[in-house]
């Protein structure tokens, strides 16, 4: 199934209330090879665990997600690593959108789980239990699960963390491959080197969407300058962003007359707090 | 059989008490039901870390039943009925605090056991009798009537078929819930559905064994397998087996020694815990030999 476009409508999200991404809007159009790039704190996952449905925004919304699968890999797996089971049929879990809750497993998808343990190197380690992998192999192996999904719209976060250079290589010539397959794919990364290699299309955030468009126009030095000046603010008693007074924080329902959609530049609130305020005054819009 | 078989010592001691006396040969049907559908829930609480929880939500379903007891006398469906309404309302109580407040699902599940267990001695310990608080504390399984032998059978017969249908579910949610919920939407009914299992098992092990000890038929046999075998389908088989072994056992030693049942049963599962501890594949004593020890690949 081709992915289908999805559009971030003016997008909040955060935990208890305090943004971690801020007012972003934007198209990810079907078929991208996107890479999500900014310092720590920056939202990056915040911003993939609500595409992947894991988190409901606090303001605005995403469009174009229904009905499409979407196969998510965290930063940090949730798992159990302890529990007693084979690398294989932890991977083979991959299968579940073709299984179901009941469903048994064919040769042929059999041959699948050993060629996507193959595909990220783990062949011949289907019987090895979980516990006794390494960093390293246990991300591989969620890759192998990833794979096995086969959702239109991949979502990797810090995908290649733990894994060594050669696998490194052989997982980005993966993302290519799905990429030249038509899948969407983001992926949050620190390699801006890795970025520029492998990934046409760059999302900059710092909290705020600081830049998106094509790789090589996002990572200029101005922009780069910009990440750098994101403080990791965190005020216990900000105010409200921008709500009427009895209003909730970020209800659904509050509009910005901000010109939404726009691809790059800074997307301020205009009564956010001196210190809360996430880029330098040079960056900014003027306030009205 | 013939009679000088039925004389000979051997045959005395372990199966002429079994087949006897109709009271033990209801408790031995009640055994086995109970090491079926309790030591595969066992296992699953011992997967999900859960095993404490188990031992909490056995003292939350005093007060129901003791309710059921204050309305109806010793009466088995208003007692079960009763019992299970309570762990079902803690179960699902600790589940939404904990997912509605700062309070953790620990935090909330022992505070809602701890109330509804005071309820329960409170209610037993004004209008009972210390017969009754002997029976809902220690269960009373060489006293099972024909309902009560139903209900054992019924819910066994009601586990393997959930535990068979939810398997995959089940075993996701204890792996990688994150990535159950990202897949399909079975999650909530998989944690639901398991907590409505751990609470009827708990039920039928409430009136075998009483509340003190129903947790140690599922507990128990599952670490100790734990100790053996890695694969779930074998823990599973293994818990089972060590359960029913456990339980004939048990039986026969307190028919013999006139020891109360339900201690003897679990004493027995905890003696072979300990043996397991040390000598177990995966225990103390070999597992530290394995680890000592390496292959060449």
């Amino acid at each position: 199934m081709a992915p289908q476009a999805i559009t971030l409508h003016d997008l909040t999200l955060g935990y208890d209330g305090h943004p971690a991404v801020h007012h972003v809007s934007g198209v990810i159009r079907p078929g991208a090879l996107l890479a999500v790039v900014g310092p720590n704190g920056a939202g990056k996952s915040t911003l993939i665990k609500a595409l992947a449905g894991l988190l409901k925004p606090l303001g605005g919304r995403i469009d174009g997600l229904a009905g499409q699968r979407v196969a998510y890999l965290p930063q940090q797996a949730t798992l159990e690593r302890g529990f007693p089971i084979g690398v294989g049929e932890f991977a083979a879990m991959g299968l579940w959108h073709e299984t179901g809750a009941f469903g048994g497993f064919s040769g042929d998808q059999r041959e699948r789980v050993r060629a996507a343990l193959a595909a990220v190197g783990l062949e011949g380690h289907a019987r090895q239990p979980l516990d006794t992998l390494s960093g390293g192999q246990l991300q591989r192996t969620l890759f192998a699960r990833l794979m096995l999904q086969d959702a239109p719209i991949l979502l990797l976060d810090e995908p290649f963390s733990a894994i060594d250079q050669r696998t490194t290589a052989d997982l980005l010539q993966l993302l290519r491959q799905w990429h030249a397959a038509g899948k969407t794919v983001l992926a949050v990364l620190h390699d801006l080197h890795q970025v520029r290699e492998a990934f046409p299309d760059t999302l900059m955030l710092a909290r705020e969407l600081v830049a998106w468009g094509p790789t090589a126009d996002v990572l200029n030095p101005a922009n780069q300058q910009r990440l750098r000046a994101m403080p990791e603010a965190f005020d216990a008693r900000a105010p409200v962003c921008e709500v009427a007074v009895g209003e909730a924080a970020h209800s659904h329902d509050h509009h910005h007359d901000h010109d939404h959609g726009r691809a790059a530049g800074p997307h301020i609130p205009s009564t956010s707090s001196e210190q809360a305020e996430p880029l330098p005054r040079g960056a900014r819009e003027p306030q009205p | 059989m013939t009679p000088d078989l039925a004389d000979t010592g051997l045959w005395a001691l372990l199966v002429g008490p079994l087949t006897e006396f109709g009271f033990m040969r209801r408790a031995l049907v009640g055994c086995v039901a109970l090491s079926l559908s309790c030591a595969p829930v066992g296992v699953f609480l011992l997967l999900r870390r859960m095993s404490l929880t188990g031992d909490a939500m056995a003292h939350a379903i005093l007060p129901g039943a003791a309710i059921g007891y204050l309305l109806a006398g010793l009466s088995l469906p208003a007692m079960t009925f009763g019992g299970i309404v309570a762990g079902l309302l803690v179960a699902v109580g600790s589940g939404l605090v904990a997912r509605s407040t700062v309070l953790r699902e620990d935090a909330s599940l022992a505070a809602f056991y701890l109330l509804s267990l005071a309820l329960g001695v409170l209610i037993i310990s004004t209008r009972g009798s210390s017969v009754d608080l002997l029976h809902v504390l220690f269960g009373t399984v060489l006293a099972l009537n024909d309902a009560a032998l139903g209900l054992l059978v019924g819910i066994a017969i009601f586990t393997l078929l959930a535990l068979a249908v939810m398997y995959r579910a089940l075993l996701l949610e204890c792996l990688d819930p994150q990535f159950l919920r990202s897949v399909s939407r079975l999650s909530p009914l998989a944690h639901y559905g398991f907590l409505g299992l751990l609470v009827i098992n708990l039920m039928a092990g409430f009136h075998a064994l009483g509340t003190l000890m129903a947790v140690g038929i599922m507990v128990l046999p599952a670490a100790t397998a734990r100790l053996w075998v890695r694969s779930v389908p074998a823990l599973m088989a293994l818990a089972a087996a060590l359960a029913l072994v456990a339980g004939v056992a048990g039986l026969l030693i307190s028919y013999h020694a006139d020891w109360p049942t339900s201690p003897t049963i679990v004493l027995g599962l905890g003696a072979a815990y300990l043996v397991s501890l040390v000598v177990g594949r995966h225990g103390a004593w070999r597992g530290g030999q394995r680890r000592r020890r390496h292959l060449q690949a």
